[in-house]
């Protein structure tokens, strides 16, 4: 219990990955949420690959992690561009009103 | 040792609480404030782990950029919070169940895995003692060596992300003067002044 080893820091991410998961489905009207919720499961998933390159003694896990953060950080600052230029046009972020292909 | 578990179980707890308030908060803005602290704990496993440069990384970046880009759109967009709310509870079970269906197969991946015993001779670059090289620099021998290709392709892809996003927010509005400084600039005597000859005593 009071040696942390990978299991511990593989729990911590997989309850954070189902709560990320599990947002999506609470707040499935709320694209902003939604996004949070995205941005929580791709934490987890860093969380992973640092302790499997701490625990394997690999140094390319978190290389790997870096470029996972350099693709969340232009996805978040592309889905909120979406989402500004989408509520300008149309005043609400609900997501059952984004079903038109256009605008 | 203690201190080490001790440390790990509070950043983890926080982590993890901070992550169910940012599903569960009433106000996005809370929402955003949670992520950040579950960023920061996030960032307090990182140094735990021994990777101290991700840890400082995640905290200038995300907390620093993206939760910050994440609050200014919550404060922009004028939402009705109460609207997005109504029916949360009616998906509540299903979430519920896919989560916890989700949760129960990592557990069960988690429970029966071990790694290979032949995983250690396929590590393509293992951690040098930390009192020889820290782990930025480590990861900088790396980076700028053996993955070069891929950095210049991680800056692409940011670059890309800026223009996109400045294209997709750009507007221009109809029917607002605004300042042209090349006209003005381009403007030339014989374009902006008219001689008149006034005959004497009859004006303009």
């Amino acid at each position: 219990m009071l040696q942390i080893g990978l299991s511990h820091y593989l729990s911590v991410a997989a309850i954070l990955f189902t709560l990320g998961l599990f947002g999506i489905f609470l707040n499935r009207k709320n694209v902003i949420i939604i996004l949070m919720s995205i941005e929580l499961m791709l934490l987890a998933v860093n969380i992973n690959l640092v302790a499997f390159s701490t625990h394997l003694n690999d140094l390319v896990g978190q290389i790997f992690a870096l470029f996972v953060l350099t693709v969340a950080a232009a996805e978040a600052a592309i889905g909120l561009a979406i989402l500004v230029a989408y509520y300008r046009n149309r005043g609400s972020i609900a997501v059952e009103d984004i079903s038109m292909m256009k605008g | 040792m203690i201190v080490q578990a001790l440390v790990f179980y509070l950043f983890a707890a926080v982590a993890v609480g901070a992550g169910v308030m940012v599903i569960s908060a009433r106000n996005p803005v809370h929402s955003v404030l949670f992520l950040i602290l579950a960023f920061f704990n996030s960032a307090g496993l990182f140094v735990l782990m021994g990777a101290e440069f991700l840890a400082m990384i995640l905290v200038i970046v995300y907390v620093g950029a993206v939760a910050v880009l994440f609050l200014f759109v919550v404060m922009m967009l004028d939402i009705n919070v109460v609207a997005l709310r109504h029916g949360m509870l009616q998906y509540l079970p299903i979430g519920a169940i896919v989560g916890l269906v989700l949760f129960a197969e990592l557990i069960l991946v988690f429970g029966s895995w071990v790694v290979a015993p032949t995983a250690q001779t396929s590590i393509m670059a293992p951690i040098p003692a930390i009192d020889a090289v820290s782990n930025s620099h480590a990861l900088g021998l790396l980076i700028y060596t053996d993955y070069a290709y891929l950095f210049q392709t991680a800056g692409l892809i940011l670059l890309v992300a800026m223009v996109g996003a400045i294209v997709l927010t750009l507007r221009r509005r109809e029917g607002v003067r605004r300042q042209k400084i090349s006209v003005q600039v381009a403007r030339r005597s014989d374009t902006s002044i008219e001689v008149v000859k006034v005959p004497s005593g009859s004006g303009i």
